[in-house]
């Protein structure tokens, strides 16, 4: 009894590997065609893992397993965001899997499974515990994009997800066991220990920076490590490629704060700058790229890759203002990108997708309020005010200004100048076009509302951005400080 | 709080609310019902700042009906508001326009009015918002976001050409805005952790870093102003705009980049701005001569108000930097006026499209046959926009003229031509539309203004000849602030 009352900072991935074995066996035995049951139980199961991270929250930094695992306010915060957007994934992407006939227990199971792989590398503090989550959730998300085995795009996209993940993850094992060789040791805070104050081989400690920096890039998706990223979004299903597009981001910015920030802190000289020309280029071809695009998903899909280069932007600026204003800009994506996803499966329906930008024409008129959100979405993610996205911008680029590095930010704004186009193009769609079809739009009560407080969350959050803001800024400083 | 209320952010909020009540009447079968809201709201948004006027202290420089609360602590943003005796006269103006568009675009828009009235009621709000804000992220915040609404004003409303125009106006503004917001994070870094605007303005900054905040602040400015060679948005935007969006456009909208010359430009970067003025004279002088002749060969009437009024705004940035009172007052008395009068002008060549669905000068000719009444109105506003005297236009004009006499003979030979031009090329519009027979069948069909036009033209009138024929009560308002200003310019901050 005193060792499992020892566990309690891993309560909630406990309580969850639980609650999906039991929903794995129990699903075999509800029958019916929707999932009903089995989709209650996964949300009661998100919401139970929500009520268990907020009772075992304690301030300060609680190690388990030999320092494997460890409990922070940052994962605690990061964790229940994944939560939020799990969950809120699950909401939009119903009705649109239950019409395609993949709303199956294997695929919620897999949902959960990849929850937990995420919590895992949120709470790793260890690179064996980080690579163990990573693979739950990479290995669950290959199986999630394949899930409809009919489609031939869906099968070649997982398959391409899955080389391209594959050889990511060869990457970071690679890194890791050169810092392994250089320090002798796999636990992060040894590992930064030995590094700033022993004396570790310094051109096999850069070799192996460069191999998980390029791991790193590949599983954000920043060029030139991207090419993947628009294939498997607008190969995937929406749904699917909602749930890549949201929650894993905050599972990745939490990968890269553990590797880079609390175990090669005093490299920083050597990854800011790798992170600089992953970021540059990231914008540039992000947002360049996106202009051509006329298939909506992939036009999200490069939009993430500049956003993610803009969030690499907070993170090599080094410090703990810099780290918060990455964290802030990973949540708002989060956010903006759920809601954009949301959108292409709201208005799809039997047969038709949806995820052309000109099915989203003269939207105004076919569904006002909808057309509203999208608007206040696409403004969000282009960083116009009063909107979120621009606090996002606004407190990752003040982070670089601190940090001297002008030019960059100076770039930054020029891509996002350019990002602006194509955003306002789909404003431009909706508003000032006529639709092409005037099939009625039939949404479900639930994603409807929830679309509504998506949407109406960014313009709030944008006009009184300072407690979300205050939250990640706090979240990642205990965690620093305290380690 | 003298009034018990706080009188800015009701300024600010009440339009933005009243528009949101209007876009909850839904689609076009609660039309009138939306417009009668709309009026309530742009009424009730004028009265309200009334107060700003008469409680006005005419004694003092200092931020006036201060209100400042804890925005984002995070940042130390503020809401942080307060007027002056500059920036207190274009908040009246804001409102004033905003009743004058609700009115005229009262029965000429037909299609989602909900939409189109909220749009200018958000508008409103944000850009007294803009003019009312002393915290550079809340100015920042109000100054993108009056964007949105006029950017679905061009692009659903507009004409044939306006997904074009709608655009270039967005993508040209918003370029100028991101440098601001680099500018606005050096300062916050400089300054220790402020965004208070007037802390800014006490802050010593070295020469080389003045010239690039100055250089980044042109771009946000001048692009709004739109200063000669940025200005190439504007006859497009205008062009494509209904005509409330015109109006909004040239009397309010091109001020608010005016208004951030002389709020930040040349207070924060002083040294730099006495460097560079060389510079910005030389671009105000071709945009008030190259420009006015460039409006002389236009066919399409919009169009040649637009030019018009860059030409006029020319003279506007040349009263900011000759550095004299004359000049700085001549300057805003000259921004007030080409808000009426260009606002006007607009009003009447919509009135005219409503009816002919043209805004060709050649598809008219002989219109006062036809419409006495409004060929009257136009005569006068046509009068004023070429600076007779008696009209506001002549007096920003002509002090602006005095002040750059004492600076250079040249300069004020320069800008003195537009008195030739401008009368040149709004005569010689004005005589091809309204004078000689009756050119074609659509002049002949026309009826002459209704009840709703007269009663909005005839409030532009009165506005033009009062300040034309007695400027006093408004130059008063801002006599502390100017010279306070030019105080404040004369001391290098290096």
């Amino acid at each position: 009894m005193t060792y499992i009352s020892t566990l309690f900072p891993a309560y909630a991935e406990i309580f969850l590997l639980i609650m999906v074995s039991i929903i794995l066996i129990l699903d075999v035995l509800i029958p019916g065609y929707t999932r009903t049951m089995t989709y209650l139980l996964v949300q009661v199961s998100l919401l139970g893992c929500s009520l268990i991270t907020v009772a075992t929250h304690e301030m300060g930094v609680a190690h388990l397993f030999n320092n494997m695992f460890v409990d922070d306010l940052m994962s605690d915060v990061l964790k229940l965001l994944t939560y939020l957007s799990v969950s809120m994934m699950l909401v939009y992407s119903r009705s649109y899997l239950i019409t395609r006939g993949l709303f199956t227990g294997e695929f919620l199971s897999l949902v959960l499974l990849s929850t937990l792989g995420m919590m895992v590398m949120i709470s790793a503090s260890n690179f064996v515990t980080l690579y163990m989550g990573l693979e739950i959730l990479a290995l669950c998300l290959y199986a999630m994009v394949a899930l409809q085995r009919d489609s031939a795009t869906a099968t070649e996209s997982a398959m391409k997800y899955f080389i391209l993940g594959a050889m990511a993850s060869g990457f970071l094992l690679y890194g890791m066991s050169m810092i392994y060789g250089a320090t002798g040791s796999l636990d992060i805070q040894t590992i930064s220990n030995v590094i700033a104050h022993g004396t570790p081989n310094v051109e096999l400690l850069v070799f192996g920076l460069a191999f998980l920096v390029a791991g790193l890039a590949f599983k954000l998706g920043a060029v030139p490590f991207h090419m993947w990223v628009p294939d498997v979004y607008h190969g995937a299903p929406t749904a699917m490629t909602m749930f890549i597009g949201s929650a894993p981001k905050l599972a990745a910015f939490a990968f890269l704060m553990r590797i880079l920030v609390e175990t090669l802190q005093p490299m920083m000289i050597h990854w800011a700058g790798m992170l600089m020309v992953l970021a540059v280029l990231s914008m540039a071809v992000g947002n360049i790229t996106a202009i051509a695009q006329t298939n909506l998903k992939r036009m999200f899909a490069y939009s993430t890759i500049a956003h993610m280069g803009f969030m690499l932007i907070g993170v090599l600026s080094g410090s703990i203002e810099g780290y918060g204003a990455a964290m802030f800009y990973a949540v708002v994506y989060v956010l903006m990108s759920l809601g954009g996803f949301a959108m292409i499966m709201l208005l799809s329906r039997e047969g038709f997708e949806a995820d052309s930008i000109n099915d989203f024409k003269g939207l105004n008129q076919r569904s006002p309020w909808l057309a509203f959100m999208m608007m206040l979405l696409m403004f969000s993610m282009a960083g116009v005010p009063p909107t979120v996205g621009f606090y996002a911008k606004f407190s990752v680029l003040n982070a670089a200004v601190q940090a001297g590095h002008i030019p960059l930010v100076v770039m930054a704004v020029l891509f996002s100048l350019i990002g602006a186009f194509y955003y306002l193009r789909i404003v431009k769609l909706m508003y000032f076009d006529a639709p092409e079809s005037h099939e009625k739009i039939y949404v479900q009560p639930d994603s409807a509302l929830l679309i509504s407080i998506n949407g109406l969350a960014v313009l709030a959050l944008g006009i009184l951005p300072g407690a979300l803001m205050s939250v990640c800024a706090v979240a990642v400083q205990q965690s620093l400080l305290l380690h | 709080m003298i009034f018990g209320y706080p009188l800015l952010s009701v300024a600010i909020w009440l339009p933005i609310i009243f528009g949101l009540l209007v876009l909850a009447t839904g689609n076009d079968r609660n039309a009138p019902l939306a417009r009668i809201i709309a009026l309530v709201g742009a009424v009730l948004g004028l009265l309200v700042t009334i107060p700003l006027y008469t409680g006005f202290d005419r004694m003092t420089s200092a931020m006036q009906f201060v209100e400042m609360k804890d925005w984002i602590r995070h940042f130390n943003i503020h809401y942080h508001l307060g007027v002056d005796g500059i920036s207190m006269l274009f908040i009246l103006l804001n409102s004033f326009f905003t009743v004058i568009v609700v009115v005229a675009g009262w029965t000429v828009i037909e299609k989602r009015v909900a939409q189109y009235m909220a749009a200018f009621l958000v508008m409103s709000g944000l850009i007294n918002g803009v003019f009312a804000s002393l915290d550079a992220m809340l100015f920042y915040v109000m100054w993108e976001a009056m964007l949105i609404p006029m950017f679905l004003i061009i692009g659903v409303w507009g004409g044939p050409n306006r997904v074009y125009a709608a655009v270039k106006f967005f993508l040209y503004t918003l370029l100028g805005s991101l440098l601001m917001l680099v500018a606005f994070l050096y300062l916050y870094l400089h300054s220790g952790g402020s965004f208070e605007i007037l802390d800014y303005h006490q802050l010593p900054i070295p020469l080389d870093a003045q010239i690039l905040i100055f250089i980044a602040f042109f771009f946000a400015f001048a692009v709004k102003v739109p200063m000669f060679p940025v200005h190439t948005w504007l006859p497009d935007a205008h062009v494509e705009a209904p005509t409330g969006g015109s109006v909004v456009l040239a009397a309010i909208m091109l001020k608010v980049g005016a208004y951030g010359f002389i709020r930040f430009s040349m207070p924060i970067a002083p040294d730099a701005s006495h460097e560079l003025a060389g510079f910005m004279i030389a671009l105000s002088l071709i945009a008030v001569v190259y420009i006015g002749l460039v409006a002389l060969t236009q066919a399409d009437m919009k169009k040649l108000v637009a030019y018009s009024s860059i030409s006029h705004m020319g003279f506007v940035t040349l009263g900011f930097f000759i550095f004299n009172a004359y000049g700085m007052e001549g300057a805003l008395l000259q921004m007030i006026s080409h808000g009426f009068v260009a606002g006007a002008l607009f009003l009447c060549i919509g009135v005219m499209y409503d009816r002919v669905h043209s805004r060709q000068i050649v598809d008219y000719g002989g219109v006062v046959n036809t419409m006495p009444v409004f060929a009257a109105f136009f005569m006068l506003f046509a009068m004023a926009n070429s600076g007779l005297p008696g009209t506001s236009g002549f007096v920003g004009e002509f002090m602006v003229i005095m002040g750059a006499v004492k600076v250079n003979f040249w300069y004020a030979f320069a800008a003195a031509s537009t008195l030739v031009f401008g009368a040149a090329y709004t005569l010689w519009m004005y005589k091809r539309v309204v004078f000689g027979a009756v050119a074609n069948d659509h002049v002949k069909h026309l009826h002459d203004i209704g009840a709703r036009e007269i009663v909005v033209l005839s409030l532009l009138a009165i506005s033009v000849l009062v300040m034309g024929l007695y400027p006093l009560p408004l130059s008063e308002i801002m006599h502390a602030s100017v010279n306070d200003l030019l105080v404040h310019l004369a001391r290098s901050k290096i």
